[in-house]
């Protein structure tokens, strides 16, 4: 993997003044995404805010080929281009070289609408790496609860009252999903650069279909500062509420890539996010009880699968 | 489609376009074919990845029938509006509920504004032609749009018919070889494709690609007008039967075209001036071609298998009806929706049509617009 010095010196393959909002972590992982592409980038992505604030007539924010199709289908859409490049090199008509074609999609796209795409491209085997850029919510239409939005969170279509406190379900486990296809699936955080380009890498070198989850903080969705982005993005790996891992051999090779020395409690990662805001109120202590029971639990599996425990 | 050899092949099975689909993974089974064949896990991934493989540069093509063609709607529109030039078979089959697995066109008729040219084949000789004609339609550098081959299910594609198959050479130099417009492959020259347009932008970009679409209805008889040239068959965008010096006609399209001309023989063996109009393209909508067909006509009627709930009349009738008042046709115009589900539809039913249509010409006076043919409890 390249030195940061050298990596200074690669021109960004998504350009600057970019229509999202102050303190979005998707362009900065796109940046590092595209920096980390050992071959010609070429993207696909799904309808959500990074297409949207990218990509609008007459304006791209796109220094490499870029296609947008709908919302649930980047990865079958991908699937296309993957066999049209696998078809024209074949016949000739497609200079023989490698290509590092991603398919990217929020979580709505992801692990709501677009997972039967995603299932399908992952169990045919397209060499096409699938990143989602994780922000717990359909931000792009305002806020509204995804299946990776966190037990408790408030959202506009999981609002806090008298009858319900925010979501009433934990997260869909997306990378066990993944990693269930027999695909090289990984957990990814832009606080953590390098381990971020690092699997990027190897994605886009396996000779395969790949899987990235990254955790991508909104400001606006999440209700902290924007400045807090990278912050927030580390609060969450120390408090285990956002582990980096990876799983390779087709399932059976299970590595953490960081375990804390003090893992924090996630009253520290919820604390600066007004979504999770009602978790402090007097009488709402279980809500607290309850993240952190399945936190830990999730956290200590990871730790046996990965032989850690 | 072995002769065409496309690049990319797309599909997932639908009852009864899956013949289509098994024949071709033979081919690629057996090395016939050097398609890059993607057995996708539903039809709306079916065309996304048709999309993706278009938007790449392959010449791609794929196929599917009622509940698929369904599932593919919304990105129908996305395809035509991308100005990719896919070509798919559309099998036609009944909509569900209730489940029917059998012929009838509301499938295609329901994706009328989608944007692809549409094209409706009478036989089974008709399909293999139009397929490889559609080709060259869809990637005509002025049209650049999809084309959907319309086939009735069973009637057609499960059917026993004499087929002229062309050599493979003469296949591949009618085509020709793909040269694509747009090409996300081509990594020197990036483009962006598929990004959004506010209210500032929208409406030119739609107006455009209707624009395109209405614009191809030359291409598609110039291309049908050169492969009859080349091979000896022709079908023109409409075709009219013994219409010239007729009082009342039938316009239809599919394979009812063929029953119909029957019929109109045996009438006109009974003195009868019946005459028939098909119609092979849909969309575009042959407008002028359609009133000119039927200007000397007292009486007409719409012959199709759809059904359009609370329409005046279904789509093909309301667009003969547009066509004929638009350029002034004075034919008194009624719709019959005959053969929903499969149900046949024999000549002694479309006969009957011919006599509602006799004494609309007799009396002048149109008793009902809208009717059901064979329809069990109609009154």
């Amino acid at each position: 993997m390249a030195t940061l010095k050298e990596l200074s010196t690669r021109e960004a393959k998504i350009t600057g003044g970019t229509r999202t909002c102050a303190g979005c972590a998707a362009p900065i992982i796109v940046r590092q995404v595209l920096l980390a592409a050992p071959h010609c980038p070429v993207i696909v992505n799904a309808t959500g805010c990074l297409y949207i604030t990218t990509a609008i007539i007459p304006y791209s924010s796109w220094r490499i080929p870029y296609y947008h199709s709908a919302f649930e289908n980047a990865a079958a859409v991908a699937s296309g281009v993957e066999g049209a490049i696998r078809a024209l090199k074949r016949k000739g008509r497609l200079a023989d070289q490698e290509i590092s074609l991603i398919a990217v999609g929020g979580d709505g796209g992801t692990y709501d609408i677009g997972l039967q795409a995603i299932s399908g491209m992952l169990e045919r085997g397209h060499r096409c790496l699938y990143i989602c850029y994780d922000n717990g919510a359909y931000m792009n239409t305002g806020i509204q609860r995804s299946g990776s939005t966190p037990f408790g969170a408030w959202t506009t279509t999981s609002h806090v009252g008298e009858a319900q406190k925010g979501k009433q379900q934990h997260q869909k486990d997306m990378i066990r999903i993944a990693a269930a296809h027999g695909a090289y699936a990984a957990n990814a955080s832009p606080h953590r650069w390098r381990d971020l380009m690092r699997k990027v890498e190897k994605a886009l070198n396996h000779q395969g279909p790949s899987f990235i989850n990254i955790q991508s903080p909104c400001p606006r969705g999440w209700r902290y500062p924007a400045s807090e982005t990278i912050e927030i993005a580390r609060l969450a790996t120390e408090a285990c509420v956002f582990p980096l891992y990876e799983v390779e051999e087709q399932g059976e090779k299970w590595t953490v890539n960081y375990i804390p020395k003090n893992k924090l409690p996630v009253t520290e990662y919820l604390k600066p996010q007004g979504r999770f805001e009602h978790f402090f109120r007097p009488g709402n202590e279980h809500l607290i009880e309850e993240l952190q029971a399945e936190t830990d639990r999730r956290w200590n599996r990871l730790l046996k699968l990965a032989g850690k425990s | 489609m072995r002769q065409i050899d496309p690049d990319v092949v797309a599909a997932y099975p639908i009852t009864p376009q899956t013949e289509i689909v098994e024949k071709f993974a033979e081919y690629v089974a057996e090395g016939l074919v050097n398609t890059e064949f993607i057995c996708v896990e539903s039809e709306h991934s079916a065309i996304s990845a048709c999309c993706g493989s278009s938007a790449a540069g392959a010449r791609t093509m794929t196929a599917t029938s009622s509940q698929g063609l369904a599932l593919m709607h919304e990105m129908l529109y996305i395809t035509a509006a991308n100005r990719l030039p896919i070509v798919m078979i559309n099998v036609n089959r009944a909509l569900s509920a209730p489940l029917n697995i059998h012929n009838d066109q509301s499938d295609t008729f329901g994706s009328r504004d989608a944007g692809w040219i549409q094209l409706y084949c009478e036989s089974v000789q008709e399909v293999y032609d139009t397929t490889i004609q559609g080709i060259r339609i869809a990637e005509h550098p002025e049209v650049q749009l999809p084309v959907m081959v319309c086939l009735d299910g069973f009637i057609l594609s499960h059917s026993m018919e004499r087929l002229e198959l062309l050599s493979d050479t003469e296949v591949k130099d009618f085509i020709g070889e793909f040269r694509p417009r747009t090409n996300l492959l081509d990594l020197t020259k990036p483009i962006t494709l598929g990004a959004a347009a506010m209210p500032e932008y929208y409406f030119e970009h739609r107006y455009a690609q209707s624009y395109a679409l209405d614009r191809a209805l030359e291409k598609v008889a110039a291309v049908d007008q050169e492969f009859g040239t080349k091979f000896g068959r022709g079908y023109g965008i409409v075709e009219a039967y013994r219409i010239d010096d007729a009082e009342v006609a039938v316009i239809t399209l599919g394979s009812l075209a063929g029953t119909t001309r029957f019929v109109v023989d045996r009438l006109r063996e009974e003195g009868i001036r019946a005459g028939s109009l098909k119609i092979k393209l849909f969309r575009p909508f042959p407008v002028e071609a359609v009133a000119a067909a039927l200007k000397n006509v007292k009486a007409a009627a719409v012959l199709e298998k759809a059904i359009s709930p609370g329409a005046p009349g279904p789509a093909l009738f309301s667009d003969v009806l547009g066509a004929l008042y638009h350029q002034g046709v004075k034919a008194s115009l009624i719709s019959y929706v005959a053969g929903l589900g499969g149900r046949d539809v024999p000549p002694k039913s479309i006969t009957r049509i011919y006599n509602h249509l006799q004494q609309i010409a007799e009396t002048g006076r149109i008793d009902r617009i809208l009717n059901y043919l064979d329809l069990r409890g109609w009154q």
